[in-house]
């Protein structure tokens, strides 16, 4: 019933008329179970205990499962859908979707690509940086001001930018011989894993877009506006500005995870990462997010993604058709935003 | 026909000749309005009597076609609910007050979150989230409202504690004048006494209140004065210790003509 800490605050007498006092002298064997409950309250522990059942399972099935090489690879294979999850969690925390980030990405690859032939590779980096943060911006403008609904909104970015990433690249792809545009696909080897700096910098990525949102205002009052935008204007937030500065800021991690993209496969492809949309939803969705907002956060993105790529690697190790990898993706969507319905997180409040 | 008072800087909110109208329906008609510095002023009216658009132009969420306000004497024109409350005046809405999701702390400090001092604060916009629970439990202290955790979602409370945790924060900020619209409307018997009481308490310490309801029984058991709104405008102030609960009524249907209550009070 109460979710309470050993750093309990307790105030004042008697408004609720329980007995003075109460819940505050708890046994050590009390506590841990109040511990355990929290722990299950939790958002994240579900993906995790997820998590873990798909690496036993995989491990204990197959011989190519559990070794650094593989686990290695499954980073490597996360951190593009990983990294443009960050910026989908901020938009679903506001209750929005974003159809558009995987194109966004791609404008992001092609714009860098077809500057860092003839242009210096940072000023490359620059355009493409630009490129996604004003698109992302777009959709901040037509959703924050001009109240579409995200999902139209976005569903009509992602067709514009699709095509026009084709219009603009004439359809071609373009090879990256830049160090600096594809150095996120090397790294260190540490024994047979290879720790690529993509995956150092999701990982940064991800703890600083955790801080954001649990240590700032900024972060309580994407909480609040997702959890409710009604109360959240009577409270004095400035709903309008906050719902645009998610959409522009989720642009700088499609950056990122363009730069990912770049490091994956060093070929700029205007018709590259078609449902790279739909994955990222799928991760943060699987990461415990309430699509209706006000619920979660990237460190259940980050599990999410790790849940989506393990389980598609292990299909394969034991090899499984991919077709039914999907299959299997499709139905842990399903049991995630079930589990959201039905544990009560998606009331409206 | 009615003339510009000079205002009257003991009185802790005023307002003249107010009117607002919305193509052809007139929701005010130069009501008049008055609050007493620490009082509690339960405002009462039959539906659609205007009501809401009075307190809705007290406390800035809409801006009338003509009339004054006075804060303490001085004319105000509030632009914004926020211009409203920089100046003093908090209100509670019906519901939609609280976000659910975040727990009593954050509430009572969301839109005016604190940071942090020093670096952490002015660099990494790190918020004083110690600071804030510390300040949030002595405040819910101070009026007596009392909670498991000062970290408890406010979704896992009972109506009458959100209720509360609405009428804490706005008593926190408020520095003049609170107006509640209705507070006790979701509420059963128990927790609509308790959340009285929380009201009795928040004027003691200073506040005026403004009180819309519409439960007569509750209104005689809380107000100072009751300010009797009909057709748009106020139609008489009466005394609740003096006044017969049905003659209020009578007010406010039309039954009774404002000057037929002996004991309405001069305004």
């Amino acid at each position: 019933m109460t979710v309470q800490g050993p750093e309990l605050h307790r105030a004042g007498v008697g408004l609720t008329g329980e007995p003075e006092g109460a819940g505050v002298s708890a046994t050590p064997s009390l506590q841990f179970g109040r511990r355990v409950r929290r722990l299950f309250a939790y958002p994240t522990t579900g993906p995790l205990v997820a998590l873990v059942v798909i690496f036993v399972v995989f491990s204990a099935g197959t011989s190519t499962f559990l070794n650094a090489g593989n686990m290695s690879l499954i980073a490597q294979q996360s951190v593009v859908i990983g990294t443009l999850a960050l910026g989908q969690t901020l938009i679903i925390l506001v209750s929005g979707i974003d159809l558009a980030d995987g194109a966004i990405m791609v404008l992001g690859t092609v714009v860098a690509g077809s500057y860092a032939s003839h242009a210096s590779p940072l000023i490359a980096m620059a355009l493409g940086l630009l490129a996604c943060v004003g698109a992302a911006a777009a959709n901040g403008v037509v959703i924050a001001w001009f109240r579409l609904p995200p999902f139209i909104a976005t569903l009509g970015m992602y067709t514009i930018i699709a095509a026009g990433a084709r219009l603009y690249t004439d359809s071609r792809s373009f090879p990256i011989d830049s160090d600096l545009l594809s150095a996120l696909g090397s790294g260190p080897d540490l024994g047979a894993f290879t720790a690529t700096y993509g995956m150092i910098l999701w990982v940064v990525l991800t703890l600083v877009l955790g801080y954001a949102l649990n240590e700032t205002a900024w972060g309580v009052r994407v909480y609040a506006i997702g959890n409710s935008p009604a109360a959240a204007r009577l409270n004095g937030v400035n709903v309008t500005r906050v719902v645009f500065s998610v959409y522009a800021v989720a642009g700088v991690f499609y950056a990122f995870a363009a730069w990912q993209a770049l490091g994956r496969t060093p070929i700029a492809d205007p018709s590259g990462y078609q449902i790279a949309n739909l994955d990222s939803i799928t991760a943060v969705v699987i990461g415990g997010t309430s699509l209706f907002g006000g619920r979660g956060g990237v460190a259940g993105t980050f599990i999410g993604t790790l849940i989506v790529v393990a389980l598609k690697n292990g299909l394969t190790q034991a090899g499984i058709d991919s077709l039914y990898q999907e299959i299997a993706t499709g139905v842990l969507v399903m049991l995630a935003v079930g589990a959201d319905q039905y544990l009560g997180r998606g009331q409206r409040a | 026909m009615t003339e510009v008072l000079v205002a009257t800087p003991d009185l802790a909110m005023q307002a003249r000749g107010l009117t607002k109208r919305y193509g052809h329906v007139v929701a005010m008609q130069e009501a008049d309005f008055d609050l007493a510095r620490g009082e509690i002023l339960a405002v009462v009216g039959d539906n659609g009597a205007g009501k809401s658009t009075l307190i809705k132009a007290l406390s800035g969420a809409l801006i009338p076609d003509a009339g004054e306000v006075y804060l303490e004497g001085q004319p105000i024109q509030f632009a914004t609910p926020l211009a409203a409350r920089l100046a003093g005046v908090e209100t509670v809405y019906q519901e939609l007050a609280v976000a659910t999701q975040l727990d009593i702390a954050q509430n009572m400090f969301l839109g005016r979150e604190k940071r942090k001092s020093g670096l952490f604060g002015a660099v990494f916009r790190q918020l004083d989230k110690k600071g804030m629970r510390r300040q949030a439990t002595e405040h819910m202290q101070t009026l007596g409202i009392r909670v498991q955790s000062i970290r408890q979602a406010v979704e896992t409370l009972s109506g009458g504690q959100r209720q509360a945790v609405a009428v804490a924060r706005a008593a926190a900020w408020g520095r003049k004048v609170v107006i509640l619209d209705e507070p006790t409307a979701a509420l059963g018997v128990r927790e609509t006494t308790q959340v009285l009481e929380l009201i009795r308490r928040v004027r003691d310490q200073g506040l005026s209140v403004v009180l819309i309801s519409h439960s007569m029984p509750e209104v005689f058991a809380i107000a100072d004065r009751i300010h009797i709104h009909r057709l748009g405008r106020r139609a008489a102030v009466v005394n609740p210790t003096t006044t017969a609960m049905s003659d209020v009524v009578a007010v406010m249907t039309g039954a009774l003509r404002p000057d037929q209550v002996a004991s309405a009070l001069p305004h």
